[in-house]
């Protein structure tokens, strides 16, 4: 019974997407599909970082760093071309651990480069170490220069995609390849992969629920949330705090850049605005709308809002509505819009995270 | 390294220097009496620029600055009198996300009346190509019109703090806003006050540099974190260090430009104030034990 209420809305989930496809497919709307697809990988970013803010309590307005690299080492690795150096003893070496592929570009010059399972490895666990390493020290930090320092991390990020050539400057890196995960099922922004895309993203989304809600749910959990509530009354029980704050930002970190992968995949290409310091603000409005300690909420609400950005329905005001959303949240709804009393009031059935 | 060469990077260095100590100042101001930190702080300076820009065509220079600085201090007074004001204590974080997200309303604001085009107030003696030698030296006179407004800025503020009944009532906030409020002072109004303050002081500089650096919409929160270095750099709260922080950060960027490419100036700031956070968060000049009892 407790396993049946804990998966009860993943199922419910899965039947939304499904039904939501069939439903584009029927009125011929599969175009939205699309926009569904990237806002599921923007979804994943932001459950992960929501387990993050919501239960370890942490800030973090540096979290597109996290994607970025993400995208960015994968499309470097997938892109840029290796024939000038193929003898070197690194890239030899490489070749004979089938690593890297000849294939053609759109001009059909032939070109070696890393194949898209070892480079989308190696970008998730270049984002692994550097959240590691960044996490340290900086998770020592609260408050005013725990949001300074995580910012700090995002412009740097920002700022070295601008400046080096090897990541395209203000280009950014496109003529990304499509990403064959297994075959018949390819990462690709192309139009006949359509649907199977928005599978393979809202999959990866159930995954990264199921996963996060397990974990919220277990030992490492529980400790998290009594971290949240008072450091000084959970290290007084025995929990290393710093311990179980650092396994949380490396993972959230994980989820978003494996959201960067995907994406980067998805779209063909990236660039340097994806790793702005607005989208980190933006990631974060969508959690304090969502209420900060809930994931369906973060997620729910990251899919309206991205899917409804991402159609323009903003327009150049993009920007000012989220700005406008999270100063009227955060004045009149701190714990989020689902937990505001009108609800309790409409007698909705109300549920603690 | 020739000598002038050296004074060309050494002035733009105190120039930039002064204009970030005044962006840390604002912070202190607002910090000492709240114990918040105002992500819209660059904002504040943007504001000021431009709308000085904007009523120069039809009024002369100084009472155009003049204007500009008090309808920045109205909108620093606006800002916290309907959002700030009627918070019953509110917790860091959300406090936070509120400037965060007032500062992003601000720069949209800005985006909408001024559009993305680099604008630029025009020299307040001679021209972008006059200059005064000085020690072989060529100092454009505004580099000493900045040095000069946020020298004179800086001392009445200490001396308004130390010396002024409101000042001292303002200190008196920041150390313990119930005992002061037991001794008759307004609390609310003088949060109000420390908004308006530092709102003015951001204008004023905004101002003077416009000439240098042009003005756009989008300059506050560059400026806002090197600020933030400054006042971590010197100490958050303490105003007399942030000035020569700020002078420290900006000989250091006005240099670093003699090894690095002039597009990795902002890591170099950045990486700063994530070792400064990392290593002494309580700042080069400050003390470890005050800032333990500080709530960041």
């Amino acid at each position: 019974m407790r396993h049946l209420k804990k998966y009860l809305p993943l199922a419910v989930m899965a039947l939304m997407v499904t039904a939501v496809q069939l439903l584009t497919s029927y009125t011929g709307t599969a175009y939205y599909l699309t926009q569904l697809t990237i806002t599921a990988y923007y979804g994943l970013l932001i459950t992960g970082l929501c387990l993050l803010m919501g239960y370890a309590g942490q800030l973090s307005l540096g979290h597109t760093g996290f994607f970025a690299i993400g995208g960015y080492v994968s499309a470097a690795l997938t892109t840029h071309d290796l024939t000038a150096c193929r003898n070197d003893f690194f890239i030899t070496l490489l070749n004979h651990a089938h690593l890297l592929i000849s294939r053609h570009d759109i001009y059909g010059e032939p070109l070696i480069t890393v194949k898209a399972w070892p480079a989308c490895l190696a970008a998730i666990a270049a984002a692994l170490l550097i959240a590691f390493i960044i996490g340290i020290p900086v998770l020592k930090l609260k408050g005013h220069y725990l949001a300074m320092a995580t910012m700090g991390f995002g412009i740097i990020i920002f700022r070295i995609v601008m400046a080096s050539t090897y990541f395209g400057e203000a280009d950014g890196i496109s003529d990304v390849p499509a990403f064959t995960l297994l075959p018949g099922l390819t990462v690709s922004g192309d139009f006949s992969y359509r649907t199977q895309n928005y599978y393979i993203a809202w999959g990866l989304i159930l995954t990264g629920m199921f996963l996060l809600i397990n974990l919220i749910d277990s030992r490492p959990g529980r400790a998290l949330r009594a971290i949240h509530g008072s450091p000084e009354a959970a290290e007084a029980v025995g929990i290393n705090t710093a311990r179980y704050k650092l396994l949380t930002f490396v993972i959230s970190a994980a989820f978003a850049a494996v959201a960067g992968v995907f994406l980067t995949h998805f779209n063909g290409g990236i660039g340097p605005s994806e790793a702005s310091i607005m989208k980190s603000v933006r990631y974060v409005a969508i959690i304090a709308i969502g209420g900060m300690a809930s994931l369906w909420g973060a997620l729910s609400m990251g899919v309206i809002l991205n899917f409804l950005s991402l159609r323009g329905v903003f327009g150049s005001y993009d920007d000012a509505v989220f700005g406008a959303i999270l100063v009227l949240v955060m004045l009149f709804a701190p714990n989020g819009i689902l937990r505001l009393p009108i609800w309790r009031k409409l007698n909705f059935r109300h549920r603690d995270g | 390294m020739s000598t002038e060469l050296f004074f060309q990077y050494f002035s733009a260095g105190i120039t930039y220097g002064f204009l970030y100590a005044i962006v840390a100042i604002g912070f202190n101001i607002i910090y000492n009496a709240t114990g918040i930190i105002n992500f819209a702080q660059g904002e504040f300076v943007m504001l000021g620029g431009m709308t000085a820009i904007s009523l120069y065509p039809f009024m002369p220079l100084p009472l155009a600055i003049v204007a500009a600085v008090i309808i920045t201090t109205i909108i620093g007074a606006l800002v916290e009198i309907i959002f700030i004001r009627w918070l019953d204590n509110p917790s860091v974080l959300r406090m936070i996300i509120i400037t965060i997200g007032l500062s992003i309303l601000i720069r949209e604001a800005a985006l909408f009346v001024w559009g993305e085009s680099v604008r630029s107030l025009p020299y307040f003696n001679g021209n972008s190509i006059s200059s005064i030698n000085i020690m072989g030296a060529n100092v454009s006179p505004q580099v000493l019109w900045v040095i000069g407004v946020c020298a004179v800025m800086v001392t009445i503020l200490s001396l308004f703090f130390q010396l002024s009944t409101l000042g001292r009532e303002m200190r008196a906030c920041a150390a313990n806003r119930l005992a002061a409020t037991l001794c008759g002072i307004n609390t609310r109004n003088r949060i109000t006050l420390s908004f308006m303050l530092s709102a003015a002081i951001g204008a004023a500089a905004g101002c003077v540099m416009s000439p240098i650096t042009y003005s756009q919409y989008d300059m506050g929160p560059g400026l806002a974190i090197k600020g933030f270095t400054v006042a971590i750099l010197g100490g958050l709260g303490n105003s007399m260090a942030a000035v020569a922080a700020g002078l420290l950060l900006g000989l250091v960027e006005s240099f670093s430009v003699m090894v690095l490419p002039q597009s990795y100036q902002e890591i170099i700031a950045t990486s700063i104030l994530l070792l400064v956070l990392f290593i002494r968060p309580h700042g080069l000049f400050g003390n470890k034990d005050t800032a333990a009892l500080k709530e960041f």
